[in-house]
């Protein structure tokens, strides 16, 4: 990514104690933000507060905040994935194949999430091995694995997946709670720990902000941004997984514009477009506030679109407002 | 002399077109009659006028996801100012969509430029508030070909001198933007913010203003484009040119404008552009379906990026060999 900003980043305005510190982070703002939809959507709505109809709010953000928690590592370390919507249709179109070849739901899921790793190969080795810029190459393996679907599929769907199948998108692990709600823990936790407590987190930090620091302290920066790209691959496919047993078919146009939802998720969560700050709480907090968002337009009828001006103006204005904050703050001082 | 050829990425361009519109020639010669190709260039006017705005703003180590949504809009209040008032001539129509669109630019700028936040946040923000706008304005109806005025569909395909008046605009846009970014202070220091904008301070150019103007820019060829797509096809709608922004990005990635700012020219953009075009055009001609059409320019940024990867490669102080290479 080129580097927009000049002044250095993340370098705090003076030492504080934890407890201030954490009252004025960004995941505290979300949590505000957060609370403040939750409120308005069971005021605006009697239907809101119902568990069954909460359950089936996590639907809208599940899939997404897979490829999130993988993509929040990606921008962290500075690069960018735009072309993991592309590789959930590259993976449904496999699946679908698969379906017609008359595979069970095993060979369905490793099928999955294999071309996922190998559409996330593809991007890792054009990225790390020929040193290209990730948001170039990923805009053309974008058309590229899309492309690739439109050429299987032509202006078909594919359907007929097996029953058991429809577990993985359609499927309740215990009462209310949904496999997909699971699996959006577990891997919260997963990325959670991956990212803030491993040596390889660690890592990505530091290729986030100083790449060239990083490779003098001895940080293996190719191997790291190859793993990075090999996970969103990974996560997509497993997000496609979801996707495709929830629809129950496979079109060429499934998750069409996912790729910029997701790094508004991301990027709502507090990472830094940059690189180099970032945590997965906050991007956990993003992921149910923009869930809610839906979840409370759509009881409200409002349509999809108008609800994507709200979530271009809350990624604005919460990115706006602290800088502003700020800078008053400075003027009252003097 | 011949390696400093192969290194000037338009002459490469060049070569490549050629070799590609020789390849098509071989089989179906009626692609290379001077009134198709004319039509290939007429096809593609669009995409090289909004590839200069985006050009000018990649330049200043920026980007401009907005580009095709700025277009949709102000195509659509292009469309609807005409239906609503038939009568009002179409310079005016045209003057109110570019002034729309170098607001939308400039809000896009001035976000960048008074608050600071990264330019890429900013765009995938608009972006979707524009399209929304869209809806709003219209609650998602269509305008269609019989609701608008004959003058305001007729004029992009108006026939001057031989070639329809789109071209025309597209060729004077090439020129203007060859000027301005060539020939005026202004260009210099799109080049010099991207090249260094620590260098760029100290020489007493203000970053933050020109990329403002950058925005400016590229908003203000949207809207121009805007009402040429929506008058070309005769249709106006939420949807339209969805997508589109990878297009404009992909024909400057062709054309050799560094995505990390500073490299970059006019004619490389046309050329990358016109390189999309001779491809878009040329799938129906060689009977490869156009499903295709999306995985063969999604390869064709890939190898050209892959192309351009050593020319762009920034020349620091080379202290480990290695760290140059990640």
């Amino acid at each position: 990514m080129a580097d927009a900003q000049i002044s250095p980043r993340n370098v705090p305005d003076r030492l504080e104690g934890r407890g201030a510190r954490l009252l004025k982070s960004w995941e505290s703002l979300l949590i505000v933000v957060a609370a403040a939809i939750f409120l308005g959507n069971s005021l605006a709505s009697p239907y809101f507060l119902d568990p069954w109809n909460l359950s089936d709010a996590t639907f809208n953000f599940t899939e997404k905040a897979m490829i999130a928690f993988a993509m929040a590592l990606v921008i962290i370390s500075g690069e960018i994935d735009l072309s993991v919507a592309s590789i959930i249709a590259l993976v449904s179109t496999a699946m679908g194949y698969a379906v017609q070849l008359g595979f069970d739901t095993p060979a369905i899921v490793a099928i999955g999430l294999g071309v996922g790793l190998i559409c996330g190969l593809v991007n890792g080795l054009l990225i790390t091995g020929l040193g290209l810029p990730s948001i170039v190459v990923t805009i053309g393996t974008m058309s590229l694995f899309r492309g690739l679907s439109f050429i299987v599929l032509g202006d078909q769907a594919f359907t007929g997946y097996p029953e058991s199948f429809a577990w993985f998108g359609q499927g309740y692990v215990w009462w209310v709670f949904s496999l997909e709600f699971t699996l959006f823990v577990l891997l919260a936790v997963v990325y959670g720990v991956l990212l803030h407590k491993t040596n390889f987190g660690r890592a990505v930090y530091a290729i986030g902000n100083n790449q060239t620091a990083a490779l003098f302290s001895g940080v293996r920066v190719a191997r790291v941004k190859f793993t990075l790209f090999l996970l969103t691959g990974l996560m997509a496919g497993l997000a496609s997984i979801c996707l495709t047993s929830r629809l129950g078919s496979t079109r060429p146009s499934i998750a069409l514009g996912w790729e910029l939802e997701v790094v508004t998720m991301v990027v709502l969560g507090g990472v830094n477009i940059l690189g180099g700050s970032g945590t997965i709480p906050g991007v956990v907090l993003a992921a149910l506030i923009m869930g809610m968002v839906t979840f409370g337009f759509g009881l409200l009828n409002v349509p999809g679109i108008v609800m994507s001006i709200f979530i271009g103006l809350l990624l604005i204005s919460v990115i706006a407002l602290p800088i502003l904050w700020q800078r008053a703050r400075r003027r009252l001082a003097h | 002399m011949m390696a400093k050829l192969l290194k000037n990425r338009e002459i490469l361009l060049v070569a490549a077109i050629a070799v590609l519109v020789a390849l098509i020639a071989l089989r179906f010669p009626a692609f290379v009659a001077p009134a198709n190709l004319a039509r290939v260039y007429n096809d593609t006017s669009i995409l090289i006028i909004l590839a200069l705005g985006q050009m000018a703003v990649i330049l200043t180590r920026c980007i401009d996801l907005s580009m095709a949504a700025n277009l949709a809009l102000c195509g659509m209040v292009a469309a609807m100012l005409n239906s609503a008032v038939p009568g009002l001539p179409v310079p005016l129509v045209i003057i109110a969509a570019m002034a729309l669109g170098g607001v939308l630019g400039t809000i896009n700028g001035t976000l960048v430029w008074k608050l600071n936040i990264p330019p890429i946040v900013v765009t995938l923000g608009t972006l979707t508030i524009y399209r929304g706008l869209i809806f709003l304005l219209t609650d998602g109806k269509w305008i269609n070909a019989h609701e608008m005025s004959d003058a305001f569909k007729a004029l992009p395909r108006l026939d001057l001198a031989g070639m329809p008046v789109l071209s025309w605009v597209s060729l004077a846009m090439i020129v203007l933007m060859f000027v301005v970014m060539g020939r005026t202070p202004l260009g210099r220091a799109f080049y010099a913010v991207g090249g260094n904008p620590h260098a760029a301070v100290y020489t007493g150019i203000d970053v933050g203003r020109t990329r403002f103007f950058a925005y400016w820019l590229s908003g203000t060829l949207a809207g121009l484009s805007g009402y040429l797509w929506v008058s070309r096809y005769a249709v106006a709608y939420v949807d339209i040119a969805a997508g589109f922004e990878l297009d404009i990005i992909a024909a400057c990635v062709i054309g050799g404008i560094s995505i990390a700012g500073g490299i970059g020219s006019v004619p490389g953009a046309v050329l990358g552009a016109l390189f999309l075009g001779v491809i878009k055009n040329a799938l129906p001609v060689i009977n490869i379906s156009p499903f295709a059409q999306m995985a063969i320019s999604g390869t064709v940024i890939i190898i050209a990026v892959a192309v351009n990867a050593r020319a762009e490669r920034r020349k620091g102080r080379v202290i480990l060999k290695k760290a140059e290479a990640v």
